[in-house]
């Protein structure tokens, strides 16, 4: 006996929604279970919270579908942070520090795009030892210290908000959505129309699939290759910048391990290591559930030492249960 | 005394998975001693039956005996234990290890925990020297033989289990025509020794040389069992397999060659020790063969832009193109349909719609800009339609469709805008015969229509069927060109073989 229709389309729309559905249950778990989960303020933080690791895990999903990834984002990040504090030290000009930071993340990707893609090294490496040098040019900038910020207009670039729900008794903050998180949303929704509607996408996916094949079909594998690189640290920068922003400090020491995060989210929504599939929504639920379990966790005041080992169960238990439904 | 039972016999095996019944009832047996040729269409169900006989699927219903004595095997293990090796195309061994490692794969030979490489050598000598192939020194890293050896290597394997009854999976469609001269001389001996040997191939020649009986299965049913094949037409077990006769699988039509379409001087890349020339007509179809080895798909390549040559001109309709890459290839009206589909051809993971749109010019191929999805989903139907693509809808992901099929949406990829020049390399390779025949009508189809076609085959029938001029390889040159009627059998295979040696001369 076959599965009736109703039941196969039915089945059909779950694997779909997949990990989306894991999170609309985490979500509810979370919401009756976790004192304080539920309230407005928590809500605006958790999204302020995931927005780092949501932006980079956008790009990261081209790098990981083309079957590649890239690890130096981790010091990418703090990187951009501490070249934009600093440009704004010595010349006190926020586009153009900005613009140096975001210009050292498109030139580290580069170099990773070019060298993953025209001299066939793999990408595991070749990011490891970015990432060690961007690492070191970080401390190298920052002379070893956090460098302060105090222009209002990159400090502006993390506390501007909209909307800003006030409770008109204290004029507390109640509720907002801040410009990272804006930024966030905004990545998610362009790079997912990309990877699904684009000829680039198209392409990303099919390098994936089979290099040979994508190669002979007459697509620019190596010019898709070095520009998704250039673009992820190009992305990885602008993390960098407005984390840097809102901590009010580019500081070599921060977002240590952050790549190992972003990497698991994707692939804990769904994204596969081996490339040829992984779509946007696998990469937000995997953001989210991540962000939530943490951010849960901080709640009911579990020792951060705890806290790793939970998300390395999480995501062992993801890819588990991703292979044993994709083996039925 | 009742006769001994037979050493593999298929009991009502069926198969399904969800939505397809792969295999229905089918019963068949293969008696000890005997060679078995399984033949059927891709699709018919010939790996679903190897796969349930090497354990690596259980049967839905059924049973497998071996030697009378009923068998479900649930892993691949079991079935090896049980003396049963099945022999896949592509190979199952490592090429990073020696060949003797390779033969005793799993069950190394051990003295107090610890490999027992003396042990090793010469138990892998000696089955090496059981198939004649004392040549292979056990100590050689695989990677570095032959596939002809490799597959000597694989046989060796099953032989060192004890395997009493071994199937074959076309077992000789990338090797050279030496090597499967040593294959079949293997083959017949294993049969003598008692051996029961299963062989799936769709060359005709093979299974009448080789085979005692065969088995034609059809849409996963048993269709007949010829059980004495000496008494069997070739005609009779095509009309077994597609159920209609094929009359003449070529079915040649005049066709008037119309100007220079495409033009190769001197062109010399890698693979190649001497510069190509030769020109292609429009509407006229270059056969091209040789050894394998002999630089062919690697002419085919370099015409395609990958890589690219280093010297001489390509001129596609007496224009001169420079061809660096395959999107200059494409832009010029230059497209490859490449030898190993698995490979170089599908994005397994893909859509047949998404496999078929991979080289739209105005979609995939534009480095940027938003897919016109609704072209896509037509021009796919288009191809499906045109090309005779059996899937159940273009949604379907290519790696669930049978070879043949695969192929037609290569080659839909590129039928869909301007082609001036078509290079197929080995295009019938792993396809069965009713869609052979197809993709032949659409060679002459397009050749009609004045592309300039260069087709690669190791078949000899095939290049000489297809052919109006045949160039011949050999070492990495371009050796001859002759014309239709020069192009004899004998000729042909002549000027292909090594010049040392001498060749046999016919009877």
């Amino acid at each position: 006996m076959t599965a009736t229709p109703a039941r196969a389309r039915l089945a059909a729309a779950l694997d779909r929604a997949g990990m989306l559905l894991v999170l609309a249950v985490l979500v509810a778990v979370c919401w009756a279970a976790v004192p304080g989960f539920g309230t407005s303020r928590n809500a605006a933080d958790l999204l302020l919270q995931v927005s780092t690791v949501g932006m980079v895990a956008s790009t990261m999903l081209f790098c990981l579908a083309s079957g590649n990834f890239d690890l130096s984002v981790g010091t990418v990040i703090p990187c951009g942070g501490v070249l934009c504090a600093l440009v704004l030290r010595q010349t006190g000009s926020a586009p153009l520090a900005i613009a140096v930071a975001l210009a050292f993340g498109a030139v580290v990707g580069l170099v990773n795009g070019v060298v993953v893609a025209k001299f066939r090294i793999n990408a595991l490496i070749a990011t490891l030892s970015t990432l060690m040098m961007a690492r070191g040019a970080a401390f190298v900038f920052a002379e070893g210290k956090s460098i302060g910020i105090n222009s209002p207009a990159v400090l502006n670039l993390a506390n501007v908000a909209f909307p800003v729900f006030r409770d008109p008794g204290t004029g507390a903050i109640v509720f907002q959505i801040s410009l990272p998180v804006w930024i966030c949303l905004g990545l998610f929704a362009f790079f997912g129309f990309v990877l699904a509607r684009t000829a680039f996408g198209r392409n990303t996916l099919a390098i994936g699939g089979n290099e040979e094949a994508a190669r002979l079909a007459g697509i620019a594998v190596d010019r898709v290759k070095i520009t998704i690189f250039a673009v992820q640290g190009l992305v990885a920068a602008l993390a960098g910048v407005l984390l840097a922003a809102r901590m009010g400090i580019g500081d070599p020491k921060t977002a240590q391990g952050i790549e190992l995060s972003i990497i698991s989210a994707c692939v804990l929504g769904g994204v596969s290591l081996a490339g040829g599939v992984g779509r946007m929504s696998h990469v937000v639920a995997g953001v989210f559930i991540m962000g939530i379990v943490e951010n849960a966790m901080n709640l009911l005041g579990i020792d951060s030492f705890y806290q790793y080992i939970v998300r390395g169960a999480i995501l062992l238990g993801a890819v588990l249960f991703d292979r044993f439904r994709t083996r039925r | 005394m009742p006769p001994a039972p037979p050493a593999l016999a298929f009991e009502g095996i069926s198969k399904s998975y969800p939505g397809v019944h792969a295999l229905q009832e089918v019963s068949f047996a293969v008696r000890a001693g005997s060679v078995h040729a399984l033949m059927g269409e891709n699709g018919a169900g010939k790996s679903t039956l190897l796969k349930i006989l090497s354990g690596a699927h259980p049967p839905s219903a059924g049973c497998l005996r071996l030697a009378g004595e009923a068998r479900v095997f649930s892993s691949t293990l079991e079935a090896m234990q049980a003396g049963v090796a099945v022999i896949y195309q592509e190979l199952h061994l490592v090429p990073e290890m020696t060949v003797a490692e390779n033969i005793f794969l799993g069950h190394l030979p051990v003295r107090r925990g610890v490999v027992d490489r003396p042990r090793l050598r010469a138990l892998a000598a000696t089955q090496l020297r059981r198939l004649g192939e004392e040549s292979i020194a056990p100590d050689t890293r695989l990677g570095g033989l032959p596939l002809g050896q490799r597959q000597m290597v694989e046989i060796a394997k099953a032989l060192s289990r004890g395997a009493r009854v071994i199937a074959f999976d076309e077992p000789t469609s990338s090797l050279s025509a030496r090597e499967i001269e040593r294959l079949f001389g293997v083959i017949a001996e294993l049969r003598r020794e008692g051996c029961a040997i299963l062989y799936v191939s769709h060359r005709m020649e093979e299974i009448f040389r080789l085979g005692d009986a065969c088995t034609v299965l059809r849409d996963g049913r048993h269709v007949q069992t010829f059980g004495r094949l000496a008494e069997t037409t070739p005609e009779e077990l095509v009309r077994a397999m597609v159920g209609r006769a094929i009359a003449d699988v070529f079915g040649r039509t005049p066709r008037t060659l119309g100007g220079p379409g495409l033009e190769v001087a001197g062109v010399v890349g890698p693979g190649l020790r001497a510069p190509a020339s030769f020109a292609v007509a429009r509407g006229e179809v270059f056969g091209l063969f040789g050894l394998v080895g002999a630089g062919r798909t690697e002419l085919l390549k370099i015409l395609f832009g990958s890589p690219a040559a280093t010297a001489g001109e390509i001129r596609v309709r007496g224009r001169a193109v420079a061809v660096r890459g395959p999107s200059d290839a494409i832009r010029a009206g230059i497209v490859y349909c490449p030898e190993d589909r698995k490979r170089e051809g599908i994005i397994p993971l893909g859509s047949v719609r998404e496999n078929c749109n991979l080289s739209a010019r105005r979609n995939t191929l534009r480095f940027g800009g938003v897919l016109d999805e609704s072209w896509e989903r037509e021009n796919a139907r288009r191809q499906i339609e045109a090309l005779g693509v059996r899937t159940p809808s273009a949604d379907q992901l290519i790696k669930n469709l049978s070879g043949g099929n695969q192929q037609k949406v290569i080659l839909g990829r590129w039928l869909s805008e301007r082609v001036d020049v078509l290079l197929l390399d080995e295009p019938t390779r792993g396809v069965d015969v009713g869609a052979k025949s197809e993709i032949y009508q659409l060679v002459f189809k397009l050749a009609r229509e004045g592309v300039a076609v260069v087709v690669v085959s190791s078949d000899l029938p095939e290049v000489l069927g297809l052919a109006d001029r045949v160039g011949v390889m050999r070492h990495g040159r371009l050796a001859a060109l002759l014309s239709r009627e020069e192009a004899t059998p004998e000729r042909v295979l002549g000027l292909a073989l090594p010049v040392e040696e001498t060749i046999p001369a016919p009877p």
